[in-house]
């Protein structure tokens, strides 16, 4: 091909193309050309030729397309990854961004034009902004993968409406119960997961999120099985219960009563929530227990040679994330009034850790722009009905190639001499477990 | 954390470590076999042999890395405490017994910086000094003067490996030679009493060499830790180590003073194969057999 002097690129990319187009016909004939429709009392295939051959000329034509323009031999490939120049500005502009973030979903609910259905929404994604901080310490710090992460969610929901209904306990004693309790079962998981790393890790986690799930499914008396536990009580102001009443929320403080009060409560309180975990996670960060979670993730074989005890290093781990999703899962419960297994799916483990993926393992602020993007997102994309997955995928599939190591990609070190340097996401040790 | 026995037996107040009879089996292959040898206090022991010999495993099984198949490790600790190395867990041997390491493949944290590493190291004390990190989280306790001071320490050894201009710079992006030093330096912060290396001189340049040469006699003289190192550059063996204990395959063959080691027929046989008369003198003795 290179023996001409100027070699035209077209035969191979006509070649090329026809070969995309094969496997195109191949792919869509089964799927597109075949309808299955309904004959009399049986089921009968029904062929829609005209459907696949615009499927097949369009990847034929496309392809061609691309190989003839992007694809093209010889072509400067352009480097993909940011610069550092660019890094830096980002991780820059990051600075003020957060405290502009803050300052935002602080007066959000007072802003013209929010409404219930808007701050409903604010609800979600700063409870899936929690998780992501709280799957952060698991994950981004210490390395380990962990897809179970939604059984933690699990406990600390079911903490709370179990303690709340049989023994009357308020939600503010319910929430560092269900804290302490879905750490302990972190410990749990952590016992006989220790020695694993990688993928045997993430199996086994799998297994432990799907043993909860079909625990609460099966435990009939107990958790109530399929039909749930409904009729969880809504926390209270302090002691004052969001009610018409005269001794209500709304008398005392001199409003007019407004069911809308209820829910930009359970805002600020999921809003307070999840500044407490991000408050924890950047100070443990700087704690020698946050370098060692860190240090654990780049080399567990040094660790060892330097007297970290890595067993309780990798229990805290895990405890502190099972702790965050505990009050994560306890918010969950009193939101809702209702839970049932249903909520606590694999799905919402995959969602929580796309989440810390996408926002760059490790960065607190990209995993906030993270499930703002995924679950504001999600919600946003309700419009396009049955191709709201398809376009959900696309667009996760597109940052990961613009951004391959998620949104915020370098790590900030937890203690500086002369000048705080942003370390480049290349040399960080991804969690492998 | 179990607590660790205090049966060990008392050694000469000279001795530091002892190995006796160590012998470490992989399935049906012994790498180590029935090694004895002392490392004295303030001494620089070096651990040579052709490669296979074992030097590594010996290294493993006293850093706590393997646990040995027979054998006893004593190491004479800080005030006269006795450790059984081979009872404690590996973190217990760099905490407790005050054994620091490094590795023959580089294993600093590439993705954090070089004052992190040192920071690391001395995971220890500081996790005290936070109260188990809840009196940190909280901001209360001396966390944060132990913390000035863990930085202290640090920046102190930065200077002296000569890399405090590099302090906030990830350990990944260090040329090879300042990886070494720094690694080195991290060992150090962990406070040991004796520091095992494992081929510290292997890919430096001659004047890299020359600076880590230099480096161990201070660590051996400002800081009065002992050295053992493994080693395979015998220009640094012959130059900065006062006794050398010879491997091959598993075996230990000699031991001594470098110049003694140097001149053994079994050294040297090791080395550099035996000599045509010995094969021949060998071959004899075979043919006779068989007539």
């Amino acid at each position: 091909m290179t023996t001409a002097a100027a070699p035209s690129p077209f035969p191979e990319a006509l070649k090329n193309a026809f070969v995309t187009a094969l496997i195109a016909l191949g792919l869509a004939a089964p799927m597109m050309g075949l309808v299955t429709v309904q004959v009399g009392g049986d089921l009968g295939l029904e062929p829609h030729c005209p459907r696949v051959a615009i499927a097949v000329a369009l990847v034929f034509v496309g392809r061609l397309i691309l190989n003839l323009t992007i694809w093209r031999p010889g072509r400067v490939k352009k480097v993909t990854a940011i610069s550092p120049k660019t890094e830096r500005l980002l991780s820059k502009t990051a600075r003020y961004l957060a405290p502009a973030a803050v300052a935002f979903a602080i007066i959000l609910p007072f802003l013209p034009g929010v409404g219930r259905g808007q701050i409903d929404l604010g609800i979600l994604v700063l409870t899936y902004v929690m998780l992501g901080w709280g799957l952060n310490i698991v994950v981004g710090l210490a390395g380990l993968l962990d897809l179970g992460y939604v059984a933690f969610y699990a406990v600390g929901a079911y903490s709370y409406a179990l303690l709340a209904q049989n023994f009357g306990f308020s939600f503010w004693l319910c929430l560092p119960l269900a804290g302490i309790l879905a750490a302990l079962w972190g410990v749990m998981l952590g016992f006989p997961v220790l020695r694993l790393r990688g993928d045997y890790l993430a199996i086994v986690t799998l297994a432990f999120g799907e043993i909860i799930r079909l625990v609460l499914l099966n435990w009939q008396w107990f958790t109530g099985g399929p039909n749930g536990i409904g009729g969880i009580p809504k926390p209270s102001f302090f002691g004052i219960d969001f009610k018409t009443g005269p001794d209500g929320f709304a008398a005392t403080f001199g409003l007019t009563f407004s069911p809308l009060h209820r829910i930009i409560f359970m805002y600020y309180l999921i809003l307070a929530l999840a500044l407490i975990t991000n408050y924890f996670v950047i100070r443990l960060r700087r704690l020698p227990i946050g370098r060692a979670w860190e240090a654990l993730r780049e080399d567990e074989i040094a660790c060892r040679s330097l007297g970290v005890n890595t067993v309780n290093t990798k229990l805290t781990a895990f405890a502190l994330g099972a702790m965050f999703a505990g009050f994560a899962g306890s918010f969950f419960a009193t939101r809702q009034g209702f839970i049932s297994p249903e909520s606590f799916v694999f799905m919402e483990s995959a969602l929580i850790l796309a989440i810390v993926v996408l926002g760059g393992m490790g960065s607190q602020f990209g995993v906030a722009v993270a499930a703002l993007l995924m679950i504001g997102g999600f919600e946003w994309f309700r419009e396009f009905q049955d191709y709201r997955l398809i376009i959900f995928g696309l667009v996760m599939v597109l940052i990961m190639v613009w951004r391959p190591r998620g949104l915020v990609s370098s790590r900030s070190p937890s203690v500086f001499l002369k000048e705080k340097k942003a370390i480049s996401g290349s040399l960080v040790q991804e969690g492998h477990g | 954390m179990t607590t660790p026995p205090a049966d060990a037996p008392k050694l000469p107040d000279d001795t530091l470590l002892r190995v006796e009879h160590l012998t470490m089996r992989f399935g049906g292959l012994t790498a180590v076999d029935d090694v004895s040898f002392d490392v004295k206090r303030g001494d620089i022991t070096a651990l040579i042999g052709p490669n296979g010999a074992g030097k590594t495993t010996v290294f493993n099984c006293v850093t706590g890395f393997y646990k040995p198949t027979v054998g006893r490790l004593t190491l004479n600790g800080a005030g006269g405490r006795g450790w059984l190395l081979e009872r404690l867990r590996d973190h217990q041997i760099s905490r407790l017994a005050g054994v620091a390491r490094t590795f023959q493949n580089i294993r600093l944290f590439g993705g954090m910086t070089a004052l992190e590493n040192l920071l690391v190291a001395q995971h220890a004390p500081l996790m005290k000094a936070s109260g188990m990190t809840v009196l940190g989280v909280l901001g209360l306790g001396g966390f944060n003067k132990a913390e000035a001071a863990a930085i202290e320490k640090a920046k102190a050894w930065l200077e002296r490996i000569g890399l405090i201009d590099r302090a906030d710079d990830p350990a990944a992006d260090l040329p090879y030679g300042d990886q070494r030093r720094l690694e080195i330096a991290r060992a150090m912060c962990t406070d040991p009493v004796l520091l095992c290396l494992d081929e510290p001189a292997a890919g430096l340049n001659p004047r890299e060499s020359g600076d880590l040469n230099a480096l161990l006699r201070s660590i051996r003289k400002e800081d009065g830790v002992a050295v053992l190192l493994i080693e395979h550059d015998m220009s640094v063996v012959m130059e900065i180590s006062d006794h050398v204990v010879v491997l091959d395959y598993g075996k230990k063959i000699s031991d001594g003073t470098p110049q003694a080691v140097r001149e053994d027929p079994k050294v040297i046989a090791a080395y550099l194969g035996v000599e045509d008369e010995e094969v021949e003198a060998v071959e004899r003795e075979i043919e006779g057999a068989q007539a």
